[in-house]
């Protein structure tokens, strides 16, 4: 178990020095950073001085091994366009992302599972059948398309809730959080709606499968026959044993809703790092673009690591087999 | 050893029948099925697959696979009528008044809970007790089923019992708020044959010191002839012959109870080839006029081919053919005009 994590553990650094590599190749194959930070006056003796001081002229291993260590430190170095440390930036727009995700993944489990539950336990029920028919336009719609629509109705027709931005936030340490305020509050729903809505359409879909499969399996009947009462058989029974694929992929939506918040994030003007992202691109900031990949693909590790730990957490069989080949596979 | 006759009966299966919708119509797979099981009898229903044997058994616990659905008949437990009873009260004579044993240990639990846990839930399901009440009346049937070293055992997970552990789990699950009756489908199936005898063993054991009765679906005549009091005879979805064991396996009365007893190879007894019977039974959709049985009959007459018989008295069983009536099978059939 222990060895397990361990391993997992050197996969993560391993994949995190891989996307590291990618980000790294941005700086040397995105433009020439010197281009963008000095004015078109500047002389070539000064351009050059700027590169030696920056450490551009040496070979592209060195160049690499200290961005990855700057990088472990936290230092992604300064933004093209406003001059401040990208780690600052970054830090301070984090939180608006993951309260938007956070609050989305909320949505997609609390809503997705029991509708996946209900249409596999009814699946020829009427209602079963309409969640199924509309399920299809959350997967075939797309969020921005959503996002616009929600607005339309929510925000310009009925004046319900606001159409952009965070609302009034609340300071805590560093954190900046919309939970303690009203408005901070329905400035939420929106956009963890939109964001939110094709992933819950996939679980649901998912938990239906799952469960129609799990119902036909025999310690169902077996359970039946032993006159447990229908809550216990389907919650307790049938709904753990489709755990263990639904897990891997809430795994990956919620990695999805961190890295796709982009798009929702851009409809709603909501100041996360997605939207940081968006205008870096469009200023070739690469300092923040690199920063930022590397941030997802630590959140896409860190769930993953969490993930295979939850395996254990609900399958026995793992446990005692006192390795990973199953998980590994994944 | 109970009989039949002397005890009110403890389940009454009268006119069973069981039926498919489908597109092509409906199937009859239980047609007009009638028995009874006396309180710590022990009934094997054998038959070839697709005789009706594990429907029937599903039927009188309750649990027919839709589409398939009771058409007609009633099943009495006690006394009571449960064929029509609703889905909750039904579940509540599941596993208290009837328990269930299926063919596959392997997959009858589940494999995310212990089997303390799964035990204990069944118990409490029924029974007014407390978790530790529960908890140690789970470890008192582990240890009756035979299960070494119960009290650790109690918290492990099916997938680390053996396959013969695993039945023994299932029958201390199916015990464990003492039906009266347990239908066991084809329990010993998925096992090694040197666990199978160990397991038939348990059961019967079992079954008499609780005075359980036992209705035992199996298509292997060797566990009948062990275990069983009474035997019923199933083939395409009817009853061909019921008697007591001994009568049955040494002195079969129905020509297709002949020809299974025929096809098992007994120690100690020189035959060149076991017989067989010829063809396959027929399909729900092509069951013949008359006798289900008559086209692989070795002593059908023309009466076989347009009357069905119904059970009748044939010595100390009763069996369903022509050959104990009064009438007889009728005028013998020449060969030539079968096949014409």
């Amino acid at each position: 178990m222990l060895a397990f994590i361990l391993r997992r553990i050197l996969q993560s650094i391993a994949v995190l020095v891989a996307v590291g590599l990618v980000s790294f190749s941005l700086f040397r194959y995105v433009g020439d950073p010197i281009n963008a930070m000095v004015g078109q006056d500047t002389t070539m003796e000064e351009r050059e001085v700027l590169r030696e001081k920056l450490g551009l002229n040496d070979s592209a291993p060195i160049q690499f091994l200290r961005f990855i260590g700057n990088a472990a430190r936290g230092n992604f170095g300064l933004s093209y366009r406003t001059s401040e440390p990208v780690g600052r930036l970054i830090l301070e727009r984090v939180p608006a992302t993951l309260e938007l995700s956070f609050c989305a993944a909320v949505f997609v489990l609390f809503v997705g599972v029991p509708m996946g539950v209900y249409t596999g336990l009814y699946p020829k029920h009427w209602s079963s059948r309409l969640l199924q028919a509309v399920s299809l336009i959350g997967i075939s719609l797309p969020t921005f398309l959503i996002g616009i629509l929600l607005i339309l109705v929510f925000a310009v027709m009925l004046h319900w809730l606001p159409s952009f931005g965070r609302g009034e936030t609340v300071q805590v340490g560093w954190w900046t959080t919309n939970f303690l305020t009203w408005s901070g509050l329905k400035a939420l729903i929106l956009p963890a709606i939109t964001l939110g809505l094709f992933q819950l359409t996939l679980i649901m879909r998912l938990v239906r499968s799952e469960m129609l499969e799990v119902m036909r399996a025999d310690y169902i009947k077996f359970a039946r026959a032993r006159g447990l009462t229908n809550r216990a058989i389907n919650f307790g029974h049938a709904l753990k044993n489709t755990l263990v694929p639904v897990i891997t992929v809430a795994g990956l939506q919620l990695g999805s809703l961190i890295a796709f918040a982009v798009v929702t994030e851009t409809v709603f003007a909501w100041p996360g790092v997605g939207q940081l992202f968006i205008q870096s691109v469009q200023f070739s900031d690469i300092p923040v673009m690199a920063a930022y990949l590397l941030l997802i693909g630590l959140f896409f590790v860190l769930i993953n690591l969490i993930v295979d730990l939850l395996y254990f957490a609900v399958d026995p069989r793992l446990r005692s087999q006192g390795g990973g080949a199953r998980v590994a596979g994944h | 050893m109970a009989s039949p006759s002397n005890n009110p009966p403890l389940l009454e299966v009268k006119n069973l029948r069981v039926e498919f919708p489908t597109r092509r119509g409906t199937l009859l797979a239980v047609d007009d099925v009638s028995f009874d099981i006396a309180p710590g009898e022990v009934l094997g229903v054998v038959g070839e697959s697709g005789a009706g044997k594990s429907l029937t058994g599903n039927a009188i616990i309750g649990l027919l696979e839709p589409p398939g659905r009771i058409a007609g008949g009633e099943i009495r437990l006690e006394g009571r009528r449960i064929d029509n009873l609703p889905y909750e009260e039904m579940r509540k004579v599941r596993g208290a008044r009837i328990g269930a044993i299926f063919q596959d240990p392997l997959t009858s639990l589940n494999p995310l809970y212990s089997i303390g846990r799964q035990l204990i839930e069944t118990i409490q399901t029924h029974l007014p007790l407390s978790a530790a009440e529960a908890r140690t009346r789970a470890l008192d049937l582990l240890k009756e089923v035979g299960i070494p070293g119960a009290e650790t055992r109690i918290d492990h997970y099916p997938h680390q019992f053996s396959g013969g552990m695993r039945q023994r789990v299932v029958i201390a699950l199916a015990l464990c708020a003492g039906p009266r009756l347990i239908v066991a489908d084809e329990p010993t199936t998925a096992l090694d044959v040197s666990i199978q005898a160990q397991i038939i063993a348990l059961l019967k054991r079992l079954c008499r010191e609780h005075g359980t009765a036992v209705m035992l679906v199996t298509h292997d005549m060797g566990v009948i002839a062990e275990t069983a009091d009474r035997v019923a005879v199933m083939y395409a979805g009817r009853i061909a012959e019921v008697g007591p064991v001994r009568d049955v396996v040494k002195h079969a009365k129905h020509p297709y109870t002949k020809g299974l007893m025929g096809s098992i190879p007994s120690l100690g007894v020189r035959t060149e080839r076991l017989t067989q019977i010829d063809g396959a039974m027929p399909r729900l959709t092509e069951i013949p006029k008359g006798c289900a049985f008559n086209p692989r009959c070795t002593e059908r007459g023309a009466r076989c081919l347009v009357e069905r018989p119904d059970l009748m008295a044939a010595g100390t069983s009763r069996a369903a053919c022509w050959l104990h009536d009064r009438g007889g099978v009728g005028a013998p059939i020449l060969k030539e005009t079968v096949d014409a």
